[in-house]
């Protein structure tokens, strides 16, 4: 019988010697390029940080690929980002360009640092989960092919933070991102209450809908939905599986921005619609791939240095984000749910250019 | 060449991006499970839907969480991803790793899965991508072996996770790792034998730029911060001035407003400051977090679903964090049966405040109010009194 409540590995014990020999002691920090970091200590010491991209879905062979490039470059030590790079730590400055060398020939973007692009925070899509409107990793893949450079360079006003959950979920923070992408349906579920009589709490899934949709029929052992209440969640689904909710033609994307979760300058602020709707169009989602880089570089043309999106837009106004990008303002935008009327506009100070 | 049979993957093989079909592809030379994965995932790109059924309860003996169930709603096709389970693996804190231990790791997983993992998924954890039912003991056996245990999943606490900290940050004003690992160590049973309304999610950052998102997605988020003064080396201010200019890119967008440069000294108003970290990331060199250094603690935080997202609120502006963190492990106690007293099933914390109020959670944990707790006093005469304070009053 193996021993259970054993917890974690002790992390003390994944830590390389200069971690140890300076840990609480880092005095400063340096960018020296795109993907690498150096950490001074107290003692003098320097610690160098070489970042690489990675899919996130790795393989066991990968796994051991990446092992062995420790190995050879950092006494066997690594770590991973909260954003899922990898880091290689190293203490010997000679060994820095000898290890981006084999990484770039080996197709190891190396970046996400400073003012740029970092890896994209995302949930598993098609490839594992059982409530997606879209998928994870093909967006994700998609997009970073196309804004890859902005995660090799150092050229943005700040750092950009994208994250992607593929529905409402949300499994990982993309409502606090500068740019989100969310997966969304938008037809009711199909309630199948031959089914639902057997496996599911009605007074459970009445209670599931944020908005008062679902109504039970308690003698009947069944649920009806009320269409125009639905806005398609999709939590029913996740309490009773007799209501799916997943509709090919008519699940999608749609894309939120101006949240962030740093409280530098500005405190942390929710992400905000700005396009309602994307069609799926796997393998590559061609236009989800082109609103976002059009967002970003609109932000990257426009923004003041040092603003992150959702600072830039407070200071040019909401009116002139919509211009800009040439995103069209819909009825779609206004909020209707619970503390709605926070969002509207109370005074009389507008832009018109 | 014979024509390959998934062709819409295959194009997303292409592209400077490192590559996850080429990760599953990889998997698949030696994994059925893997290859299975590739042609459903393959049917989900042409069908636009995702071909996995609805949840599924399975386990590991003595624990209610880490893994989750995964069955395919096509296994008359994709007999070997019929079953596709994930194991949730407790990261190291700050995920830190030596690589004879990920080397390990790998073999545990090659033994009795899919070789296809995800480093790291969002609550942190190693995740261990699809296996069948038969091997889930076996496997979480060996990583046991290995050192390993599972995070949590389902209606318990969360698989804590915490920044680099002190690791490798100089502005770690707490020691996010060793306060992660101590809270996973003592909150074991938590994780793994769910027994809460809903799911609890603790995250650590070690100071206010919050680089693990803490105020966005933890019931209770811990934000590290200082008291007293920032500390300056205006010899280093001076070399900061020529690779940046300070009164443009420092003083002025300094949201307070609280410092001033005359070209040869920087004055902060420190009783202006609200430590927000903008000037200390442009000049780390040159401007540190000051001595008396703690935490802020916040409630509630969350994504969408049920009630509308939330960010965490203050509850408690500033906490010396010191081991064996007794005065937070108290709070975390008192915060978690007040509201598995009053919660309801699907219900987290944040919820569970908006419905019965901050004043009752305040006085069910023993908080005081404080100014730091509100951005504005409220604007309506909405207001209740609490009897005994009333009683007090006319004695």
């Amino acid at each position: 019988m193996a021993k259970t409540d054993i917890g974690p590995p002790n992390y003390k014990k994944m830590l390389p010697p200069i971690i140890e020999r300076n840990y609480g002691k880092w005095l400063y920090h340096e960018i020296l390029k795109p993907g690498v970091l150096m950490h001074v200590s107290e003692s003098g010491e320097a610690l160098y940080s070489v970042r690489a991209g990675s899919p996130r879905l790795l393989c066991t062979d990968h796994i051991r690929e990446i092992c062995a490039l420790a190995e050879k470059y950092c006494d066997g030590y690594l770590r991973f980002t909260s954003r899922h790079n990898i880091e290689f730590l190293l203490d010997d400055k000679n060994k820095i360009e000898p290890l981006i060398a084999e990484l770039t020939s080996r197709g190891y973007p190396v970046g996400g640092t400073g003012h740029a692009v970092t890896n994209i925070v995302h949930t598993q899509g098609w490839v594992h989960c059982h409530t997606p409107a879209t998928d994870a990793s093909g967006p994700v893949k998609a997009l970073m092919d196309e804004i890859y450079n902005y995660f090799i360079t150092m050229k943005l006003p700040n750092h950009v933070r994208i994250s992607l959950a593929c529905c409402l979920n949300m499994c990982g923070a993309v409502h606090c991102s500068d740019i989100a992408i969310l997966g969304i349906h938008r037809t009711v579920p199909k309630v199948d209450n031959e089914r639902l009589r057997n496996v599911c709490e009605i007074p459970s899934t009445v209670a599931s809908c944020p908005t008062g949709a679902i109504r039970g029929d308690m003698k009947n052992k069944a649920v009806t939905v009320n269409d125009e209440k639905c806005m398609y969640c999709g939590n029913c689904y996740t309490v009773c599986p007799a209501m799916p909710i997943a509709d090919p033609e008519n699940d999608g994307i749609s894309i939120w921005v101006g949240g962030k979760v740093s409280n530098a300058r500005s405190a942390p602020m929710f992400s905000k619609l700005a396009i309602p709707f994307l069609p799926n169009n796997p393998p590559r989602w061609p236009e989800v791939v082109n609103a976002v880089k059009n967002i970003l570089e609109i932000y990257a043309k426009h923004a003041r240095k040092h603003e992150r999106v959702g600072e830039w837009i407070e200071r040019i106004g909401w009116e002139r984000f919509f211009s800009l990008t040439g995103i069209p303002f819909t009825d779609q935008h206004i909020d209707d749910f619970d503390h709605a009327t926070e969002t509207f506009r109370t005074s009389a100070q507008f832009k018109w250019r | 060449m014979a024509k390959s049979d998934t062709p819409l993957l295959d194009e997303l093989e292409t592209g400077k991006w490192p590559s996850f079909v080429k990760e599953i592809k990889q998997a698949a030379q030696k994994s059925p499970m893997a290859k299975d994965l590739l042609h459903q995932l393959e049917l989900s790109y042409k069908d636009k839907i995702g071909h996995w059924k609805h949840g599924g309860i399975v386990g590991v003996k003595g624990y209610g969480s880490g893994v989750i169930g995964r069955y395919s709603d096509r296994p008359d096709l994709f007999p070997n991803v019929q079953a596709f389970h994930t194991l949730r693996v407790n990261h190291p804190t700050g995920w830190f790793y030596k690589t004879d231990v990920l080397r390990r790791f790998c073999d545990i997983w090659d033994k009795h899965g899919s070789g296809l993992t995800n480093m790291h998924g969002s609550t942190g954890d190693a995740i261990l991508l699809g296996t069948t039912t038969e091997h889930l003991q076996p496997c979480f056996d060996d990583l046991s072996d290995a050192g390993f245990d599972l995070g949590g999943s389902g209606s318990a606490l969360r698989t804590p996770s915490a920044c680099v900290g002190p690791a490798r940050c100089e502005w770690a004003c707490i020691d996010s790792l060793g306060l992660c690992y101590d809270i996973t160590m003592t909150y074991q049973d938590k994780m793994h034998r769910p027994m809460f309304p809903y799911k609890f999610k603790i995250k650590i950052s070690a100071c206010a730029n919050d680089c693990v998102a803490s105020v966005a997605r933890s019931d209770l988020s811990i934000i590290g911060t200082w008291k007293d003064d920032i500390q300056i080396n205006q010899k280093e201010v001076l070399t900061c001035a020529s690779k940046i200019d300070i009164r443009k890119e420092v003083c002025d967008l300094c949201p307070t407003r609280c410092m001033e440069w005359n070209g040869k000294e920087l004055k902060i108003y420190d009783e202006d400051c609200t430590r927000c970290m903008h000037c200390i990331n442009l000049m780390p060199k040159a401007l540190r977090p000051g001595k008396e250094k703690g935490a802020t603690i916040l409630v509630g935080g969350k994504a969408p679903i049920v009630k509308g997202a939330l960010l965490s609120w203050v509850i408690v502006p500033f906490m010396k964090l010191e081991p064996p963190y007794d005065e937070l492990k108290s709070l975390i106690e008192r915060v978690q049966d007040w509201w598995d007293e009053n919660g309801k099933s699907r219900e987290r914390l944040g919820e569970l405040i908006q419905r019965l109020g901050m004043r009752a959670f305040l006085k069910a944990v023993g908080l005081p109010a404080v100014p730091q707790m509100v951005k504005a006093p409220r604007t309506n005469p909405y207001v209740f009194f609490w009897p005994e304070d009333k009683e007090k009053e006319v004695k």
